[in-house]
């Protein structure tokens, strides 16, 4: 067990050794400065001048959205089309079919927005050609996009007062020449060192040690598995993602994808520091994030590795924890890491199987999910963290008897409008989704589709809940893991499942910006001593409570009629 | 305070107007549940059994209904307590009979005729004498008179307004004690500043400010929330196979809603208003309050602010070979006919007064902004007093020069903070006279609570730097103007406001109407002119300059009480949830009973405390809602901590101790 938890601190230990200076090096790349990455310029350009592009011009936040909708708008269009078409394309050498409207518009939408939800699994549901130029493609531009979005935040918040909120197009295109691409280069080259697959034949045939002849599913997969990685997409090459033996092969390939999945996440909030300068805030930002995370990880890695009480009441000892769902090359330990870094960031790839986890640790994914901005998604993450910093000043600017400002501009009520609403979305989308499939489930469980919506659960009662459950929170915070145990790839679940997806992605990118565009506008107010000022750890603390309270308010009755009346059942 | 109470419960039954509850939009939510609730009731009655017992469904009704009575309640008893301060206000202006006079009056020009009060108009004029009571707002334009203005203020001390200069006003209801003066209408009946305040408290003028109308989106958004949680909660009970009643959604609904904060709201706003008006500040609206909160900068001042009055001569300082009897002399000759407060305490100082000197063809020079000097030609000499630029002028004029130990003289009481002031005969330099500033005890500690609370203090003054600064240093003030102009306030105004701050300024002056306007809180003197009245949007009754230390009080007082009770309001949410839904699903799910960490008797006696605790906590935070939570000027991260531990942490303890006990009460019956 002492293995298995210095395993995980080494892990965490090892993200921040390379985060910290990352995050200095991505506040350089976006102030322009000189860094070891110039020789790309040549490339930018060369991609500017070909699209057209002034990446001079300057963007109001509405041009900004402008421009980052407009784009995303392309490729969810180029996607829907490559993978309705598949089977009939390139790259197939398994003759894997095309998919069908549903599913397509699903899996479009699910890698279009960071999500990388798969109804579908990757060694029957898709080519060569949708794995690599529409999936991996996405999983690039949406991490950018995301981390896009979240310097036109930082630009706002970085000027006394300004209009600009940056170039759209340089910031993305920077982000992936000089950030993804780079360090994923270095990832997948690893990856493959260690036996997963760079190949472009088809199915390979194995025979077992028993003799039997296997059929194994293969690709150039290193590449996808290190942005899939990186970017906190989480969609893998294979059905099993990063449980498989070859997606993920061993315990070294293990940490390295740990690492890779914390690390931009974790970057951002340093570069946040020094980009805008306000390296305090950095700091109380990674701590009130960090001990979101341990707040979650603790109980999980403690209830895994005391194992199953119900198995335990049959006598059966578990001298390894929960092994149900877990991969014995990883272990309780490192898999219940997995789960939770899994969740509060948006990747959604699983080394275990989550379904399997003690209903505590669903629990902890669930809420990891709902925050949301516990490091969060590649640049998204501290955009949520934004919404809940606008409400917490607002309410504790009130409580200090001043107008409650943040970083010198006024919050007044077309602000709070837009951080009540973003947050308002997520509880009517999860809670609003979720009862829509029980009443289905309850009212037309015999409706005459092709999976009759009796049949979706692998569970019944409270699991069975949590199931659906986990499935629209999953899908509203972009993260894309499943509970599994869930029939999914059907016309309900697709299309819900997409509305939910695009409305939980967008709407939570366009109200920070809006609000620090609003903000940015507004004339800077300076310091004094009755500021409340927005870097002491005072103020960390009342977000943490904000963020504690509005999620236990929004999710408290779910999450007792699901995971808490599981434990509690499991418990007596 | 009884009195206040029987108005106010009646007026909380004429608030359950659909019109009135619908501006509130948390408790309007709570008025459609009570109507919900009827229905269910008259549905058992016709014998539905889905539903529990009678008794229990018309417990919750009545129980939600009062809910909705004490927010009404709360805003009653606000008003009420306005209205009454205002009503003794409105009590001096009853009718009252007016000598007005009419320029061509039906027997001759400038006709007095005695009319009531209430026929006067705009541009009227009419005269007051002694032992007459004013009958409107006005301006002197003839004469001076002692008036008591205790009505208003409640000050015993009479006052002195005389025609032209900055103290020219005179506010109706106010008694004249000696003297006649002739005045002019300033305002329409019904259209005083009293009257403006009235119909603001009152409530039927009064309309939400900025900060308000955010804090009501959050609560909006957040009663949507528990509404979402409410209506998905049926599919999912219908998925767990349980059946809530009508009564157990509705309750767990209002319960969770802020009630508290959204019942208590508009009484936390009127009660700011009123709070002001019990410091005697009359505001023109709700937002000049708010903004009183955040002030940054305040312009104070130094006379009357900072200091006591006026200078006064502290000293007769001759110049060498000058005697020291004859200087004197001197200088009583040319203070005779100086009115002005350092004129008269020249003579106080030389122990003379005008009746012990009597003086035949003297010629008074009057002070002019040209000259700067005033002075008298008697009996062959030409006594002139003034700065000591000015009789520098006039003695280099003579072909004199000012003695060097006299010129060591003025540096020296100039660098002491005090002001010299040169006299000299004939163009002859014959020394100076200390004036000297009294600094009013206790500011300095003032002082230092505004720069605890981040308010940045600037003096503004017409002595010279050199005193402004001795004295700024004394008093503790960050920022002095010196040598100030009626525009070097208006340019500072500018200038911080550019610079993002807001800024307060306290004048009287109509040559302060500009900067007043200009300023984000213009408090006014009620003594001041008309101009400056109108341009400000806080009149001050007492005609006290110390007033905006106690305005940016309240105002920071108004948005610390709507902040610690909302999130007082929200905090008590946790216990609700724990008291509330383990009662839903203890009947399906039995392991749910560990949720009832409150141990509470049984899922209906659960689900009553909670909605009683609820109604009750209204009425409970009432005199906390209008006293207003303390200021402390502790520094904002140390407020916060505070603030949170009381009302936050407290607001999740309070409810769990509160819902067990009326759960305990409850189970002696049940």
């Amino acid at each position: 067990m002492f293995t298995e938890l210095t395993g995980v601190i080494v892990t965490f230990l090892l993200t921040l050794l390379i985060a910290f200076p990352l995050g200095r090096y991505i506040a350089r790349v976006y102030r322009g400065d000189r860094t070891l990455l110039d020789f790309m310029g040549p490339l930018e350009r060369f991609i500017f001048r070909i699209c057209g592009i002034d990446p001079t011009k300057k963007m109001s936040w509405k041009e900004f959205l402008k421009a980052m909708l407009t784009i995303n708008l392309l490729w969810f269009i180029y996607a829907f089309v490559l993978f309705l078409f598949q089977g009939k394309l390139p790259m197939n050498p398994d003759g894997n079919p095309s998919m069908s409207p549903d599913l397509t518009f699903n899996t479009a939408i699910s890698f279009l927005v960071n999500c990388n939800l798969q109804d579908y699994s990757g060694e029957t549901g898709a080519t060569y050609l949708t794995q690599l130029f529409v999936i991996t493609f996405l999983q690039f531009v949406s991490a950018a996009t995301g981390i896009a979005c979240l310097v036109a935040l930082l630009n706002g918040l970085k000027e006394k007062t300004t209009q600009n909120l940056g170039n759209f197009w340089m910031i993305f295109t920077k982000t992936i020449t000089r950030i993804l691409l780079p360090i994923c280069v270095v990832i997948a080259v690893l990856l493959a060192f260690h036996g997963t697959p760079t190949s472009y034949d088809g199915k390979d045939t194995v025979i077992t040690m028993q003799g039997d002849t296997v059929q194994v599913s293969r690709g150039p997969a290193a590449g996808m598995i290190a942005i899939k990685h990186l970017g906190t997409n989480g969609g893998g090459w294979f059905g099993a993602n990063s449980a498989h033996p070859l997606e993920n092969p061993d315990y070294f390939t293990n940490i390295l994808e740990m690492v890779a999945q914390l690390l931009i996440p974790i970057a951002m909030i340093f570069a946040l520091g020094f980009y805008i300068n306000r390296k305090k805030f950095a700091y109380v930002t990674f701590a009130v994030m960090t001990i979101g995370m341990l707040c979650l990880l603790i109980p999980t890695m403690i209830t895994e590795i005391h194992g199953n009480p119900a198995i335990a009441r049959m006598g059966i000892a578990q001298p390894m924890g929960a092994m149900e769902g877990k991969e014995v090359r990883f272990g309780p330990a490192a898999s219940a890491f997995w789960s939770i870094v899994t969740t509060i960031i948006s990747t959604g790839s699983v080394n275990s199987m989550h379904d399997s986890s003690m209903a505590l640790s669903g629990l902890m994914q669930l809420l990891g999910m709902m925050v949301n901005a516990f490091y969060g998604g590649c640049g998204v993450g501290i955009l949520n963290y934004y919404i809940y910093v606008i409400i917490a000043v607002f309410i504790a600017g009130l409580m200090v008897g001043r107008t409650p400002e943040f970083m010198g501009h006024k919050v007044e009520a077309r602000e709070v409008k837009i951080a009540a609403l973003v947050t308002l979305l997520s509880a009517f989308l999860i809670k609003g989704f979720t009862a829509l499939a029980c009443y289905v489930l309850v009212y037309h469980g015999n409706a005459p589709w092709a999976v009759k919506p009796s049949a979706w659960l692998n569970n019944p009662r409270y699991h069975g809940f949590s199931e659906m459950l986990y499935q629209f929170t999953s899908t509203n915070a972009n993260n894309g893991s499943g509970f599994e145990g869930l029939a999914d790839n059907n016309v309900f679940w697709n299309v819900t499942g997409g509305i939910v997806m695009i409305l939980g992605r967008y709407l939570p990118i366009i109200g920070p910006i809006a609000i620090a565009g609003l903000l940015a506008n507004k004339k800077y107010i300076p310091e004094s001593s009755g500021t409340l000022k927005a870097d002491s750890l005072t103020f960390g603390i009342m977000v943490f409570v904000v963020i504690i309270i509005v999620t236990a308010l929004s999710y408290f009755p779910p999450l007792a009629l699901g995971p808490i009346a599981e434990y509690f059942s499991l418990k007596a | 305070m009884k009195k206040l109470i029987l108005p106010a419960l009646k007026e909380s039954f004429v608030k359950l107007k659909p019109g009135s509850m619908f501006r509130n939009p948390v408790m309007f939510t709570v008025y459609l549940c009570t109507i919900v609730m009827f229905f269910v009731c008259i549905w058992i009655m016709s014998g539905e059994h889905s539903q529990g017992s009678l008794t229990y469904n018309v417990f919750i009704l009545v129980i939600l209904f009062i809910t909705v009575l004490f927010a009404n309640f709360a805003e009653a008893i606000a008003e009420a307590r306005g209205k009454a301060q205002a009503n003794s206000l409105r009590k001096t202006r009853e009718d009252t009979p007016a000598k007005k006079v009419f320029a061509v009056g039906e027997i001759f020009v400038g006709e007095v005729k005695v009319v009531p009060s209430s026929q006067l108009r705009k541009g009227d004029v009419f005269i007051a004498e002694t032992g007459d009571i004013i009958p409107m707002d006005g301006e002197i334009i003839e004469g001076l008179a002692t008036i008591d203005e205790s009505a208003i203020t409640g000050e015993s001390a009479p006052v002195i307004r005389e025609a032209g200069g900055d103290k020219s006003s005179v506010t109706g209801g106010t008694k004249v004690l000696s003297d006649k003066i002739k005045v002019r209408v300033t305002t329409e009946p019904g259209e005083s500043f009293l009257d403006k305040m009235i119909a603001l408290v009152e409530g039927a003028s009064r309309q939400k400010t900025p900060n308000e109308i955010a804090l009501t989106i959050l609560l909006a958004s957040f009663t949507l929330i528990f509404l979402i949680v409410c209506v998905t909660l049926k599919p999912f009970a219908d998925y767990a196979q349980t059946p809530i009643t009508v009564a157990a959604f509705v309750s767990l609904f209002v319960c969770l809603i802020p009630t508290t904060i959204g019942g208590l709201l508009s009484a936390i706003g009127i009660a700011g208003m009123d709070r002001a008006l019990r410091a005697n500040v009359i505001t023109k609206s709700g937002k000049a309050v708010e903004t009183a909160g955040d002030l940054d900068t305040l312009l104070l001042d130094k006379t009357g602010t900072i200091t006591i009055g006026n200078r006064k001569a502290t000293h007769f300082w001759p110049a060498d070979e000058v005697d020291e009897k004859t200087f004197i002399e001197a200088c009583v000759l040319s203070s005779l006919a100086d009115e002005t407060p350092e004129g008269k305490s020249i003579l106080e100082l030389a122990g003379a007064t005008p009746a012990s000197y009597s003086v035949n063809d003297a010629r008074f020079i009057p002070f002019t902004a040209e000259t700067r000097c005033s002075g008298i030609d008697v009996s062959g000499m030409k006594i002139r007093k003034g700065a000591v630029d000015a009789i520098r002028t006039l003695v280099s004029r003579a072909g004199e020069i000012i003695p060097l130990t006299m010129e060591a003289k003025v540096r020296e009481i100039a660098s002491n903070g005090g002001t010299p002031l040169a006299v000299s005969e004939g163009g002859k330099a014959m020394g100076v006279i200390e004036l000297q500033d009294i600094i009013k005890p206790g500011i300095q500690e003032r002082f230092q609570r505004l720069r605890k609370m981040g308010v940045k203090t600037v003096m503004v003054t017409g002595d010279n730097p050199l005193t402004a600064k001795y004295i700024a240093e004394k008093a503790g003030v960050d920022d002095f103007i010196a040598e100030a102009k009626p525009e070097d306030k208006m340019n500072y105004i500018r200038k911080e406001q550019q610079g993002g701050k807001l800024v307060a300024m306290m004048g009287d002056g109509t040559n302060d109407a500009p900067a007043l306007a200009q300023a984000d809180v213009g408090v006014a003197m009620n003594s001041g002119t008309q101009a400056a009245k109108e341009a400000g949007n806080m009149v001050d009754l007492d005609n006290d300059p110390t007033k905006l230390i106690e305005i940016v009080e309240i105002g920071k007082q108004l948005l610390m009480t709507r902040g610690t009770l909302t999130t007082f309001s929200i905090a008590n949410d946790v216990a609700k949830y724990f008291a509330i839904v383990p009662a839903l699903f203890i009947t399906s799910i039995p392991a749910l009973q560990a949720l009832n960490i409150m141990q509470l008797k049984s899922p209906e006696s659960a689900i009553l405390s909670a909605v009683i605790f609820n109604a009750i906590i209204i009425p409970i935070l009432i005199p906390l809602a209008l006293r207003g939570v303390a200021y402390r000027p502790i520094g904002a991260s140390a407020l916060l901590r505070r603030n949170l531990l009381i009302y936050g942490l407290g607001g999740i303890i309070v409810p769990f101790i509160g819902i067990k006990a009326i759960d305990l009460f409850l189970g002696l019956f049940m």
